[in-house]
């Protein structure tokens, strides 16, 4: 037994998260840190490459929206969520991460039609992404305004 | 611990008359490969949503079960099935085929025991046969409870995996008694034990198992020993390390004799980390492999006890942590 | 060579951004979307104070392609807005900045959706 003395409804808790096998905490960090930095600098060459054309500002921008396109190519040919699978937040962080949450909701309920699956379901998983974003967004550009920045 | 002794019943005149297994390809790569009446190639089952496949799982289970026991449609009086999808549409949709009366059931992963018990309790009030049918589908189970298939998420090491298939098994109270009958049944009790962690469903459904294992010993005056063996629905391997530490604190010893469904499902190497879990666990291997080791003699005394983790992602969200129930049934030969 | 160090930079900086997302999550078992919309106040906060504009100077997509990035060029749209057009321009900012993104996934979400099925896992 792990724990000394009686389990009971009020330990339960604590015995259980004693219990429980520890995920492999350096593999998922390593796992982590080279996916994401790869993607990273995956979207750097997208950058210096649109440079050539566009302002460094612009560049940027075509950058993230080309990673979030092939991320969104790889969810649907279900490859995304096999990195997913070990790369963990070196996968969900990055751009392409927030691509593949709001891809793979509208993937799936798109068996309940056009608009009550892929259009009401699209943003399942990244809605609160954008609700929050803008939401803090706006409050900070007000204060900003108010106090002066 | 308390107890009450009218949460276990006995019947007289129960017998398990077949059973009928369909399983998913997962499912057929596991540890019980070749045990099952009926392997999907591919989960879709030919069908355009994994919806429609889970219901023509049903479908399919319950058929084989009525005619493998060399019955005629029409002579089964009920059929009592459920499945873990909202307002149990799989189990609901599929009888659409059936003349028999139907009874939809939810008990999340502890369905197909209770299917067993009101069966059993059915045929001692007169009907002849019933058919008692459970099953689970991962990609259903895994919207509806979890992600999109497609979102890449690292899974946590104490998580299962909702296993694909569904079996049905045909009671009837006129047999010859060379058949295994369903003897003793120990209703379960809702017990919550405060686990908010929705991936780790076993942890909080060992304290119920605990519950109801221990009560059954002491209605029944038996002990772990006088069974072959002890098959746990689908408390994974965590869940069921809890379930012996839990029933040793009550004096009872079940190391020797515990297995669990799910967490025997598949192998190691499919990596499904703590085990299989869903409705289909112990529907699956209960109606193929338990059954058929009973008929062979291997074993003549077991018990089968459903676990269910009964929250819903509402429920989750809201903040609750997770109750569960588990039901038993004593299965001799 | 400075083209190299660039993606070293990005690297180094894109990765530990997601390290520390990965440490979190091991040691709090925060969901997906918890996850993204944390990165996403923090970048936004820290561009409140101007940091995170300084982080995308210096690693480039390190600092701009995690989610981080994205709250940052919400606020950066929203405060440069401000700045010119007042409270019109708070209102509008952030999204105008960030459209292409969202059009993209929304665009791209569709897209998919029209041209293929989920697929089952297999482990």
């Amino acid at each position: 037994m792990a724990m000394n003395g009686e389990i009971t409804r009020d330990n339960y808790k604590a015995y259980v998260f004693e219990k429980m096998p520890k995920s492999s905490h350096w593999k998922n960090m390593i796992w982590a840190f080279l996916i994401g930095g790869t993607i990273c600098a995956i979207g750097q060459g997208f950058i210096f490459l649109y440079s050539i054309w566009f302002s460094t500002q612009d560049a940027s921008v075509l950058a993230s929206a080309t990673l979030v396109f092939i991320a969104a190519m790889l969810t649907g040919f279900g490859v995304y969520d096999k990195i997913g699978r070990f790369a963990g937040a070196g996968s969900t962080i990055p751009i392409t991460g927030f691509s593949n949450a709001v891809v793979s909701p509208a993937l799936e309920f798109r068996a309940e039609g056009y608009i009550y699956g892929v259009g009401a379901k699209m943003f399942l998983v990244a809605g609160p992404v954008i609700v929050n974003g803008v939401t803090v967004s706006v409050i900070i550009a007000l204060l900003t305004l108010l106090f002066g920045g | 611990m308390e107890y009450y002794k009218k949460r276990t019943l006995s019947f007289s005149n129960v017998y398990v008359t077949e059973g009928y297994t369909v399983a998913g390809p997962k499912e057929n790569d596991g540890r019980y490969k070749g045990f099952f009446d009926f392997a999907l190639e591919d989960d879709m089952f030919a069908q355009n949503t994994f919806e429609r496949a889970e219901r023509k799982m049903f479908e399919h289970a319950i058929e084989g079960a009525i005619a493998k026991a060399n019955l005629d449609e029409r002579e089964v009086d009920a059929v009592i099935a459920g499945d873990l999808l909202n307002q149990i549409v799989s189990a609901s949709f599929a009888a659409k085929k059936n003349h028999a009366g139907f009874l939809g059931i939810y008990n999340a992963c502890a369905t197909f025991v209770e299917s067993l018990i009101i069966g059993s309790s059915m045929l001692n009030n007169g009907l002849e046969h019933v058919v008692c049918a459970a099953g689970s589908h991962f990609s259903t189970a895994e919207r509806q409870y979890r992600y999109p298939l497609e979102l890449g998420v690292l899974r946590s090491p104490v998580t299962q995996w909702t296993a694909t298939g569904v079996g049905a098994t045909v009671l009837s109270n006129r047999a010859e008694c060379t058949l295994p009958r369903i003897t003793r049944a120990t209703l379960g009790r809702v017990v919550d034990y405060g686990v908010m962690d929705t991936n780790n469903m076993g942890a909080a459904m060992a304290p119920s198992a605990c519950d109801t294992l221990v009560t059954y010993f002491r209605d029944t005056q038996t002990q772990p020993n006088d069974y072959d063996v002890i098959y746990t629905g689908d408390l994974g391997k965590l869940g069921s390390d809890i379930l012996m530490d839990l029933t040793d604190q009550e004096g009872y010893d079940v190391s020797e004799k515990l297995h669990d469904c799910g967490a025997s499902l598949y192998w190691d190497e499919q990596q499904t980390y703590q085990g299989g879990s869903g409705a289909a666990c112990s529907a699956l291997v209960f109606n193929s492999v338990l059954l058929g080791r009973m008929r062979r003699g291997e074993y003549k005394r077991i018990l089968l006890a459903g676990t269910g983790a009964l929250m819903s992602p509402t429920t989750s969200f809201q903040g609750d942590s997770i109750p569960a129930i588990t039901h038993l049934v004593e299965v001799c030969i | 060579m400075d083209m190299f160090l660039m993606f070293v930079k990005a690297f180094v900086i894109g990765g530990a951004i997601c390290l520390i997302g990965q440490i979190i999550i091991n040691f709090t078992h925060l969901t997906n979307g918890k996850i993204l919309v944390l990165f996403l106040v923090i970048g936004a906060v820290l561009e409140a104070f101007g940091w995170y504009g300084k982080l995308v100077k210096f690693a480039g997509a390190g600092a701009s392609v995690p989610i981080s990035g994205f709250g940052y060029a919400l606020v950066h749209g929203a405060v440069q807005a401000a700045k010119q057009d007042g409270v019109y321009g708070a209102l509008s900012g952030g999204l105008a900045a960030c459209a292409m993104g969202v059009s993209i996934a929304i665009v791209s979400g569709y897209i998919v959706a029209v041209l293929f099925h989920p697929h089952t896992k297999k482990n």
